[in-house]
Order: structure tokens, then C-alpha cells, then sequence
């Protein structure tokens, strides 16, 4: 039982990663209606981004808050240069964007940083968190950290003008046209912020997987089957699901015979479309109706 | 949390190829075969075995078309199925010594029933759900393979090596030249069958099901039975090609069948243009050459040029290869009509 | 009288499919005008034309500004407002955030919170279920949201297309009532495509029949609604 529960919290501290990646995931969801494979990549920029910026001397709060600024404007410039053109285009056309931009992104960070691993700092310290085993102090301060989001995101969304736009604009764009709205800018701005948030994402995951050109793919998988299960459209959902597949994925690695690390993560995505077919919007997620 | 639930009245997720423009006219069809029997002949065999390559993934981009084209059903898991067409055939080759050509409609059929079975479970998934869920599976496939329990028949992580087969008759080829005409062949008999399939009744059914799946079900399609059945006989095909595959490149290994090659596969198919079959092979020129460019062109940042090189095909062409098709025969049209 | 609206030679695609050949009319300030013609004819092409939702050539002035070349937010944003077949609802939104967004190009804070009011006092039901969501409301309901959230943008002009579609009479007669009342209150000029071509006579003062793409009838409400011919080829009663 003792093992069951440290399993559990444990599955609860490296949840937190995939938590907050899973918000950033919903954030992109809600301005475009699907999901970006490049995302991972994004914050993975980022996060050498701040690093090269620490490097340089840069005290770590500095070059965070630069980081973020830097995010939110290249996740514009983005979705502006290569989206926008491809927005008439087929789905899945722009799929094979994200494909693209993947690619370009991964291939650059190795370049400009190479692929030798990296520490990153976490203004956390590394401690045990309260002397528990479990947890540590950076974990502990990296579930703060997304809590904080959660509450930021749940602010905008429902308290904010700018907010009420956004979700108007996702959720019916020819009625947002209708009121005024420019649809095509909220989808611009979704993309700034979904940048921003996940650069928090890859500075907060970088200490503890540390920096590499490839370090962000499993935990984007992980962030969308979170972000899947959770119910794309909530981002409390999300954070609920990036726990939960945290406990899955370790639950799995412990208590099934033979499946070592390289099986975790097929089996906690099938873990997860098990949910699925009996609950197919996610946990917390609107039942979707659909009509012919 | 609300209990209002979104009412949705969703465009299908994937486009309708118009009827007419389902393949290339007689013209261009016989060019094209002209040109695939008579290229080897006068080529090294390195250049015969890419064909022969061209060839393979141009099936396996068919069948995905099949699937997500015709069908509607996203599927970035086909590189699970050509590791089991590949694995099957190589090992009914090596460990029961059985005809090469005879490991295709075994593989074909194995496949096929996995396929099938998958796509059970798939029914009540779709869209990004249904691409996660053949996501896990294609992640899931190298795994398993290297599973130690299996290894007797997979040989782990080392794989198994394969045996080209001699053309038959002491016809005076070489093996790759033979590869090659026997894969043609297995090729166009394919392509045949599947645009066939596409025409019948069968075909219609899962165009009604791309195009909206409620109402073809009140018209009285049988979505699962359909949806399944699109479902196997893509992974068939699938299976067809890795066993093949198998056979051209010699050997099979865990490692040659992750989610890279279901990523490229979906690539190609987009590329080709979605749903539109005589696009495959445009898509599987794609996937196996522009790679290669890329790295030519800068070593370091391979990736990004070919990123670059995909963004571009996409800007130009969003619609894939059909897009350059469709303009073409307008042309041709005016240029007949002046 | 000033022109509000003038519309000249407008033809509309719906892809390689021309559903308007050539329409022209006229909407003065502060009419009340009705667009009618059987199903398939182009009322709702029009309106849609006239919020650039739909491909068209052809001149379209508001207030003499040309609305050519605008996107449709920036056309709303001029002031005009315009009620979607269907409604348009955001169904997972409450009614108070319906109206909210109707507003959203505003920056009259106070303005905003005084005119959302007003519409609970046009439409009492809203105030009763201004917490809760939208799409849980009836059909008569969430037509009288949004005909409020048009008027929240302060319109000059309120497009409508058939706001009777689904809904019991009494409740129609109650809903037209009150757009005669904003016309006449509030100087907003209405244009309303309807199907329900009797009910529309009787609340408009001006009348355009449409069929196939053309305007082949114009005339005050009145002249429309009395002319049995008129009645008999286009209106069907």
C-alpha cells in the first residue's frame, strides 16, 4: 500500500510537467481548434533562449520574464508568417505545417546549441520538499507555478473583455465576426499566448529533464494525451489530466510485469483511450453534440 | 462544470475528391506505366532499388489515402502495420522457408485482421482523439517488438535479415530488376483493385461516411461495419508494402519502424493530395527524396531546409499534387480549345 | 430622407453558382423595410452580401461609405448589426455574456452597462435567465437575445434574417412589436428578410420582393401587402 502511495505522489510531482504543458495545449486548442505538434518545440526554444540569455549573464528572473516576452511575440510572428496563409487551406494541410515547423525548429536549436545536455537552473532550489522523499522543492514549486497559470488563464478567460472575445471567436467565429470581433487576430494572439505559457513549460521542465534539442517530445505527447483526457476545453481539465497521467505512467511502469521505461508511454496513452471510448469528450470536458 | 452541451455542425474534417477527378485520364496513366517499365532498364541498380522503394511507399501512402481519404479516418499509426506485413513475411521467409511472393496475401491478410480489430475500438474515436489513439499504437510497435518474450521469433533488437530472392525461370536480371517488375506488378494490381473498391458501393459508403457520418447512417450505411472494413484493408495494403519492404532492403529491425515513418507517410499523403490515389506516388517521391535534398543542401540544418521544402510545397500547392493536376488539365483545356 | 443603405448591381457566388444578378435597392434612415420572396430566392444571400460573408461584386454604400474591400468586422463595426439565420448564439456562453459581446467593439463602460438594461426592459424573460447559458434557452428566447445583442453594438442599422423561423405566432407578433418600437425609439433602421411575408407587411413600411437573384417588386408595405397579384405569384397566399 505504502508503494501504491508513494507511487501516487510521485506520479503527482512529474504530473506537473505534463500539466503544465497540457495548459498550454488547451490554450492553442481553444484559438485554432486543433493541436500543434511544433509546440514542444517552441518552448524547448524558448527555454535555451533563457538559457543563452543566463549565459550571458542574465539573472534568472530577468531572462524569464524576457523569455516570455520573446515567446508571446515569436508565437505571433509565427502563426502570422507561416498560419495565417494556410488558413483556407485544408486541415490537414496545416497539420503538415506543424509537421514542417517542427522540424525547422528542432533542426535550428541543434545547431545554434548543439545536442550535449544542458543543465538549467530552477529558482527553486533542489531540496526535498517539506523532507518528503517525493517531492522535491522545484517540483513542489513547479505545481505552484502551474497552479498560478490555472488561476491567470481562469481570470482572462472569464473576467476579461479581451478574454470573452477569445472564447467568443473559438467558439462561433462568423458570430464574433458578427460582433465585431477580428477572428483572425484572437487566432493570432491564442498563438502568443499558447507560446508564452509553454515557454513557462519548457523553464520549468528543463531542470529536471534537462536541456536538449529533443527533450520536449515525450512530455508534448504526454501534454496532449493530458490535455485530452482533462477535456480540450478546460484548462482546470487539463491540469487534473497532467496529474493523472503523471500517476498513470508511473502506476504502469511499477505494477505491470515486463514493460520497461519504453513501454510507458504507449500504455499510458492507451490508459487514456480507454477513457476515452467511455467518456469521449475527456473528464471535464463539453459533451460534444453534433448535428447533421 | 456547464451541462450545456456544444452543438456542432462541422464541415467534414477531410475534403471530397471530386468524382471525375478521382485518377489521371487513360493518357496519362499509360505514360506513367510507360515510363515505370521502361526506366529500370537503362538505370544502375542502386536507382532501381529507390524505384523500387518509390513504389512501396507509394502503397502504403494509397492505403492511408484509403483510410483517411476515402474514409475519413485520421491514422497516424500505419507504420505499425508495415512492421507487421515486414515482420511477418521475413519471418515465414527465414524461419519456414516459404515462397516470397506467397508472405504478401499472408501478410496482406494478417494485416488486414489487425487492421480490422483496431478499428473496432477506433469506432467511437475520431479526429484528434482517433490520431492520438494510432499515435500510441505506432509508438507502442518498436516496443513490443524488442520484447523479450517475442524475441525466438523477432530476433530483439538485432532483427532478422532477409533473403533476396533470384528471378524465377533463370530470366537473366538481377535480383533488385526482378524485385522491381514483380513489385510493379503487386503495384498497378493494387491500384486497380483500389480505385475499383473506391467506385463500388463500398467506396461510396465510406464517402458518405467522410462526408458525414449521420447522415450517411440514417441513409443506411452500416458506419462500423464500413468504418472497420476501411480500416483493414488499409492496413492490408500496408502490410503488403512492408513485406515487401522487407524483402528490398534485406532485413527488418525494431528501429526502422517508428513513428518517423507513420509521420512521413502522412506527409506523402498530403503531399499527393488527400484521397486522390494517382497522388501516392508524387507523396512517396516526396518522402524519400526531398529528405536526401535536404541533407545535400546543408548537412547541419537538414531538418530545417527540409521544413522549409514542405512549407513551400504547401503554400504552393495546399490542395498536394492533385492541385497541379487539376491545373494542368485546365490548361491542356484551353490550350485544346485555342 | 437620407439614404442609409444603397445597393447597386449585386451579384453574389456561392463558388461557380450566381445566386444574385444584378440586385439594386435602396434603405432609407429610419425605415422599417422588408425583404421578402420564397426560399432559394437570395434574401439571406443579401444580407450576407451586404456583411461581405459571402463572394459579390458589384457597390454597396453605407452612409455613403463604400463597404467593398472591408472585412466583415470592420462592416459591423461601421454600425451595422446583423441577426444571423439561426441566430448565431453563443450557446455555451450566459445571456448576460451574449450581451456583453455584443458590445465588445465599445468602450463606453457605463454606456454598456446602462444599455444592457434596457435590454432586460425590451425583454423581461432575458433579465429572468441572464446567469444562465444561452443554448438552454427556448427558441422564441434566444431569438430575443439576439435581436438584444445586435442592439447592444448601438447599430444604425439591424440587419435580420427570418426571426420568425421556428417560433409560435404570439411570440412573433410580441418580438415584431418590439422592433417596430426600436425603429421608431431608437432610430434604428431595419432591414428584415422574412419568409412570413404577412406578418412582415404588417409591421414594415417599405417592401423589395426578391426572386431568383432580382428585385421585381418594390414598394411601400402597404401597395405590397394589398396587391392580390403581387401576393399570389411571389408571397404564395
Amino acid at each position: 500500500m505504502e508503494l501504491f502511495t508513494n507511487q501516487v505522489l510521485a506520479g503527482i510531482a512529474t504530473g506537473a510537467i505534463y500539466a503544465c504543458m497540457a495548459l498550454a495545449v488547451v490554450m492553442i486548442y481553444q484559438a485554432i481548434d486543433h493541436l500543434n505538434f511544433a509546440q514542444g518545440e517552441m518552448a524547448m526554444f524558448s527555454t535555451f533562449v533563457a538559457w543563452q540569455l543566463m549565459q550571458w549573464g542574465v539573472p534568472y528572473w530577468g531572462a524569464f520574464v524576457i523569455t516570455l516576452a520573446f515567446s508571446f511575440v515569436g508565437g505571433i510572428a509565427i502563426e502570422r508568417l507561416l498560419f495565417k496563409p494556410l488558413a483556407k487551406a485544408p486541415i490537414l494541410t496545416n497539420v503538415a505545417g506543424f509537421i514542417a515547423l517542427y522540424a525547422i525548429i528542432n533542426s535550428f536549436a541543434g545547431l545554434i546549441w548543439d545536442f550535449t545536455i544542458k543543465q538549467f537552473p530552477t529558482p527553486f532550489g533542489s531540496s526535498p520538499f517539506l523532507g518528503s522523499q517525493l517531492i522535491s522543492t522545484h517540483q513542489a514549486g513547479m505545481i505552484g507555478v502551474t497552479m498560478i497559470l490555472l488561476l491567470l488563464l481562469f481570470f482572462f478567460f472569464r473576467f476579461t473583455r479581451i478574454g470573452l472575445a477569445m472564447r467568443a471567436a473559438a467558439s462561433l467565429p462568423e458570430s464574433a465576426r458578427l460582433v465585431g470581433i477580428n477572428t483572425s487576430w484572437m487566432i493570432a494572439l491564442g498563438w502568443g499566448m499558447a507560446a508564452a505559457i509553454g515557454s513557462i513549460a519548457g523553464m520549468m521542465i528543463a531542470p529536471v529533464v534537462f536541456l536538449e534539442p529533443n527533450m520536449m517530445l515525450g512530455v508534448l505527447i504526454y501534454g496532449f494525451a493530458a490535455a485530452v483526457l482533462g477535456g480540450l476545453t478546460s484548462p482546470f481539465g487539463a491540469v487534473i489530466g497532467g496529474f493523472l497521467v503523471g500517476i498513470f505512467e508511473n502506476l504502469a511502469g511499477t505494477y505491470i510485469p515486463g514493460i520497461g521505461n519504453e513501454l510507458k508511454l504507449p500504455i499510458a496513452l492507451a490508459l487514456i483511450i480507454v477513457v476515452l471510448v467511455v467518456k469521449p469528450a475527456g473528464l471535464f470536458g463539453r459533451p460534444i453534440v453534433k448535428r447533421v | 462544470m456547464s451541462a450545456v452541451q456544444e452543438v456542432v455542425t462541422e464541415a467534414p474534417a477531410v475534403e471530397a475528391v471530386p468524382k471525375k477527378a478521382m485518377t489521371l485520364g487513360y493518357g496519362t496513366s499509360l505514360a506513367v506505366l510507360a515510363l515505370l517499365i521502361v526506366v529500370p532498364l537503362f538505370v544502375k541498380n542502386f536507382i532501381i532499388f529507390q524505384m523500387t522503394m518509390l513504389l512501396i511507399y507509394a502503397l502504403a501512402v494509397m492505403a492511408l489515402n484509403i483510410l483517411t481519404g476515402s474514409s475519413g479516418q485520421f491514422s497516424l499509426g500505419q507504420s505499425a502495420f508495415y512492421a507487421v506485413g515486414a515482420y511477418t513475411s521475413a519471418i515465414l521467409m527465414e524461419t519456414y522457408n516459404i515462397n516470397y511472393a506467397l508472405t504478401l496475401p499472408i501478410s496482406g491478410i494478417i494485416c488486414f485482421g489487425f487492421g480490422y480489430l483496431f478499428g473496432k475500438p477506433a469506432l467511437r474515436l475520431s479526429g484528434v482523439y482517433l490520431a492520438l489513439a494510432t499515435f500510441a499504437l505506432a509508438t507502442a510497435m518498436p516496443q513490443l517488438l524488442k520484447l523479450g518474450v517475442f524475441e525466438p521469433w523477432t530476433g530483439g533488437v538485432q532483427g532478422l535479415v532477409v533473403t533476396k530472392p533470384d528471378a524465377p525461370f533463370g530470366l537473366p536480371m538481377s535480383q533488385d530488376m526482378w524485385l522491381y517488375y514483380f513489385t510493379l506488378a503487386v503495384s498497378i494490381a493494387i491500384y486497380v483493385a483500389s480505385v475499383n473498391l473506391l467506385r463500388s458501393r463500398s467506396g461510396r459508403a465510406f464517402m458518405a461516411i467522410r462526408d458525414n457520418e449521420i447522415a450517411a447512417s440514417a441513409m443506411g450505411v452500416d458506419v462500423a461495419l464500413y468504418k472497420t472494413l476501411a480500416f483493414g484493408v488499409s492496413a492490408g495494403i500496408t502490410g503488403v508494402a512492408g513485406a515487401l519492404g522487407a524483402i528490398a532492403v534485406q532485413f527488418v529491425a525494431p528501429d526502422s519502424y517508428t513513428i518517423t515513418l507513420a509521420i512521413s507517410l502522412f506527409l506523402g499523403m498530403v503531399v499527393g493530395g488527400v484521397g486522390w490515389l494517382p497522388g501516392s506516388i508524387v507523396g512517396s517521391a516526396f518522402i524519400i527524396f526531398v529528405p536526401n535534398i535536404a541533407e545535400g543542401i546543408s548537412k547541419g540544418l537538414s531538418g530545417a531546409v527540409f521544413g522549409i521544402l514542405l512549407f513551400l510545397v504547401i503554400f504552393l500547392v495546399p490542395h498536394g499534387a492533385r492541385q497541379v493536376s487539376v491545373v494542368a488539365q485546365q490548361l491542356i483545356g484551353k490550350l485544346r480549345k485555342s | 430622407m437620407t439614404a442609409m443603405l444603397n445597393v447597386r448591381d449585386l451579384r453574389a457566388y456561392y463558388g461557380q453558382v450566381q445566386a444574385l444578378h444584378g440586385l439594386e435597392f435602396d434603405l432609407n434612415e429610419g425605415s422599417l423595410t422588408t425583404l421578402l420572396g420564397a426560399n432559394g430566392a437570395g434574401k439571406t444571400t443579401t444580407l450576407r452580401a451586404i456583411c461581405n460573408m459571402v463572394r459579390s461584386t458589384g457597390s454597396i454604400e453605407f452612409e455613403g461609405k463604400p463597404l467593398s474591400g472591408r472585412s466583415t468586422e470592420n462592416i459591423v463595426r461601421l454600425g451595422i448589426a446583423h441577426v444571423p439565420q439561426g441566430r448565431g448564439t453563443f450557446t455555451t456562453m450566459t445571456v448576460e455574456e451574449n450581451l456583453q459581446l455584443g458590445a465588445i467593439t465599445r468602450k463606453d463602460s457605463a454606456g454598456i452597462v446602462s444599455d444592457i438594461e434596457r435590454m432586460y426592459d425590451h425583454f423581461p424573460v432575458l433579465k429572468q435567465r441572464h446567469t444562465q447559458q444561452a443554448g438552454t434557452l427556448s427558441g422564441g428566447e434566444q431569438q430575443m437575445l439576439a435581436v438584444a445583442r445586435a442592439l447592444m453594438l448601438r447599430p444604425r442599422l439591424m440587419l435580420l434574417d427570418e426571426p420568425s423561423f421556428g417560433l409560435a405566432p404570439l411570440i412573433v407578433r410580441d418580438l415584431f412589436r418590439i422592433l417596430g418600437k426600436i425603429n421608431r425609439e431608437d432610430n434604428v433602421s431595419i432591414l428584415v428578410v422574412e419568409q412570413n411575408a404577412q406578418l412582415a407587411l404588417e409591421l414594415a413600411d417599405k417592401a423589395y420582393v426578391i426572386e431568383t437573384g432580382r428585385i421585381v417588386m418594390s414598394g411601400s408595405a402597404d401597395e405590397i401587402a394589398n396587391n392580390e397579384d403581387v401576393r399570389k405569384s411571389y408571397l404564395g397566399y
